[in-house]
């Protein structure tokens, strides 16, 4: 079969899907001008089974409160919208198909791509590839956006440089008489690459630290024995932890159950979506993240009302307290309508296309309940963190954090065009007197 | 029968064509279905001796690997798809060398050791292989050709087309062919095989090696076609994917990995489509009515229905 011969093999493609009955789409041409659709279809991939599902599923959720709430006040641009979930548990090969299929045969308008870095890795050149926008909802990955443009793919959420720097500055700004630290990361990409940014930071704005332990445990290890007996033998001052979901709760309680806690200082970015499960459990005086600027106590949210009736109307659906997927989901449904509104009035009201559409994401403003978050000119957004830690307060029966920093995102986050890991060595410690102070309480 | 066969594959080509013609979104699909088919010819050389491999995901993963970690120094889909097919046949042949000496419970669960192992290198060695991130393939040339991406999807799904009839074709006559009744041996006798002055262990290492160049072979077409590796391809899962492609189809025809691997991704697809929270359910539901109520998988399903109208017309 020759490979050539193309445009006629397309037409009769085009033709033949034409008489199927429009059941078998041929692919959509990014420069056509569209009509204003029956209904805005959004292709979302996230994990619906396996270990991740403790963030996928609620992404889902939050994805079917916000397709719920958009309908009842009139949809996007006038446009009823629809969710189509894809499970991204089986693996990249079976992703990418279920991509191709969302975008060339139901048509989907726009993808929200994935929580595994992998995933997304696998997704954003696709997106090019089909010239379909892609939000990037949830996953961390700062190679995205590093190892090259990416036309069609943003991210409405911060991203992995941020989510490290923000509580290694937090640790130097509130107990900087450390001197000695271990890790201990999940063997993947996220556990490999969190470690050297931290490693790299430090090295930058305290050098000299002593590093008695890393221990790489495996993905999904049901006993952390081992590892908790090493981090008591060479008690490190400070323990950094990437962990998150079900193997964040295992170590905690592990740890905990041979009092760890008590030795060493814990340092966990990703600790806000395991606290409520793991309850008392977790002790005060940890340093906490949660990826992002929405604790559901934010101190300072641009929008209390909206952030209450979030939280509220949340719980009162899935009887689950909000953790930051719901919020990653929230930004991306928010940033989408923004977009629409914004190619729609630059067109004068007319349906955008899908270059139109990508158009209006570049350097798109949009509110989230707790913060105004910008798309910078590479695609990437810049949502503040928040780092705090931990305390047991009167009426939450988990730890949530107190003392918290808003660590303004252009500040903790790689200049467009840097590599991370180059920028972290190039950082002073004078960013240090650039930490904004803790709001107390 | 056997020219009913060839007719069948034939035929069967030909509907794969005209599905890829209709919607663009499914040839890749299908691209992928052929590629896992035409490794389950490997699972079905070993099938007929008796032995289940656990593991031969590892020679899927060494064919996408080579091409993931070969494409940005040459980057052509004529170097890439030999290179991994014989990347992954030397790494055949090294593990066959001791495997081969183990049969059934022990030969399956050897070789799932050693693809977890390899697993295991893949996820670990972050510097070289990017972990489980993977490794982003940019599109290849095609025998020089520099083509567009839906340009290469088709010389992708042609090529895995033409390797898929030639696989089938390949492995109808090796079964037929000595060395192939002496796999059937192995089954039933392996002593009376040994008796005849055949050497079991040499038998079973050269169907061994021939299923791991296969596999390589579908490990490039996936990693070509994909273009993001990634170790899970691997993991047990994708080794217990293969022999449950080997089974839904039926071992009874080379005919029957195509048929399971293009049912297996389609079924999987739209499990996915429609229930994307239980697609796994029907898809184990799917294996389960076919052990059940059509033991020879799909193919014994259609031979059955081929036997009984040859019946009926005589």
């Amino acid at each position: 079969m020759p490979p050539t011969d193309m445009s006629r093999r397309d037409l009769l493609a085009g033709a033949a899907g034409l008489t199927a009955g429009g059941l078998l789409m041929a692919g959509s041409d990014a420069d056509a001008q569209p009509q204003r659709p029956a209904e805005l279809k959004i292709g979302i991939t996230t994990f619906l089974s396996g270990p991740a599902s403790v963030f996928g599923v609620p992404g889902r959720q939050a994805a079917e409160m916000m397709v719920d709430e958009f309908n009842q006040r009139g949809g996007i641009g006038g446009v009823r919208v629809r969710a189509l979930f894809v499970d991204e548990a089986p693996g990249t090969e079976h992703l990418v198909g279920e991509f191709r299929r969302l975008v060339q045969s139901e048509g989907v308008h726009v993808m929200f791509a994935s929580i595994s870095s992998g995933s997304c890795l696998a997704c954003t050149p696709l997106s090019r590839d089909l010239q379909k926008t892609t939000v990037l909802w949830d996953c961390a990955t700062q190679r995205i956006f590093e190892e090259g443009p990416q036309p069609f793919a943003f991210r409405t959420q911060g991203f992995a440089t941020p989510e490290v720097l923000a509580p290694l500055l937090y640790l130097l700004k509130t107990k900087p008489e450390f001197r000695t630290m271990a890790v201990i990361n999940q063997d993947y990409a996220w556990g490999r690459d969190s470690w050297e940014m931290w490693r790299t930071g430090m090295e930058a704005l305290k050098p000299g630290v002593r590093i008695v332990a890393e221990l790489f445990p495996r993905l999904g290890a049901p006993d952390f024995t081992t590892e908790i007996t090493r981090l008591l033998a060479a008690r490190p001052d400070v323990i950094f932890s990437g962990h998150w979901g079900g193997d964040l709760v295992t170590l905690a309680r592990q740890a905990a159950e041979r009092r760890l806690f008590e030795r060493s200082t814990f340092v966990l970015p990703v600790a806000e979506a395991s606290l409520p499960i793991l309850g008392r459990t977790f002790p005060a005086g940890h340093v906490i993240g949660t990826r992002g600027d929405h604790w559901n106590n934010h101190p300072r949210p641009k929008d209390p009302a909206r952030l209450r009736a979030l939280n509220e109307a949340y719980r009162a659906r899935f009887n689950e307290p909000v953790i930051y997927p719901v919020h990653h989901m929230v930004q991306a449904f928010n940033a989408l309508k923004a977009a629409y509104e914004k190619a729609i009035a630059a067109k004068g009201g007319g349906w955008p296309n899908d270059m139109e559409l990508a158009a209006a994401f570049r350097g798109l403003t949009f509110d989230s309940p707790t913060a105004t978050i910008t798309l910078r000119e590479d695609g990437q957004g810049l949502e503040d963190q928040i780092v705090g830690v931990s305390t047991h307060a009167e009426g939450t029966p988990y730890a949530i954090p107190k003392d918290m920093v808003i660590f303004p995102a252009a500040m903790v986050s790689t200049p467009v065009g840097m590599k991370s890991v180059d920028w972290l060595k190039t950082l002073k410690p004078d960013i240090l007197a650039q930490v904004p102070a803790a709001i107390s309480g | 029968m056997r020219r009913g066969e060839t007719l069948l594959g034939l035929l069967g080509a030909a509907a794969l064509v005209a599905a890829a013609l209709l919607a663009p979104w499914l040839k890749f699909i299908l691209t992928v279905a052929l590629a896992k088919g035409i490794a389950v010819i490997g699972i079905l050389l070993l099938l007929r001796a008796g032995q289940v491999s656990f593991g031969h995901a590892l020679y899927v993963a060494m064919g996408a690997y080579t091409v993931a970690f070969l494409a940005p120094a040459m980057p052509d889909a004529a170097v890439l798809l030999p290179a991994g097919a014989a990347i992954a046949t030397l790494t055949g042949l090294l593990i066959g060398l001791f495997v081969s000496r183990y049969r059934e419970i022990f030969f399956g669960m050897l070789n799932l050791a050693l693809s977890m192992v390899v697993y295991s290198l893949l996820e670990k060695l972050y510097d070289l292989t990017k972990g489980t991130d993977g490794i982003r393939v940019e599109l290849p040339r095609f025998f020089g050709m520099a083509l567009d991406r839906p340009g290469f999807e088709w010389a992708m799904f042609a090529t895995a087309l033409v390797l898929a009839l030639g696989a089938g074709a390949f492995a109808r006559l090796y079964l037929d062919s000595p060395m192939g009744q002496a796999l059937s041996a192995i089954k039933t006798r392996e002593t009376r095989l040994e008796f005849m002055g055949i050497s079991a262990r040499r038998v079973l290492l050269a169907a061994y090696v021939i299923s791991a160049l296969l596999g390589g072979v579908a490990g490039a077409i996936i990693g070509m076609t994909t273009r993001h590796v990634t170790p899970l391809l691997a993991y047990w899962t994708a080794s217990g994917e293969l022999v449950f492609i080997a089974i839904l189809g039926g071992a009874g025809s080379v005919l029957g990995p195509f048929l399971g691997a293009v049912t297996f991704e389609l079924v999987r697809i739209y499990a996915g489509a429609a229930v994307a929270d239980a697609w796994q359910m029907i898809l184990g539901g799917v294996l389960l009515a076919v052990i059940l109520f059509a033991p020879g998988g799909l193919w014994g399903m259609i031979a059955g229905l081929l036997r009984r109208r040859a019946g009926a017309a005589s």
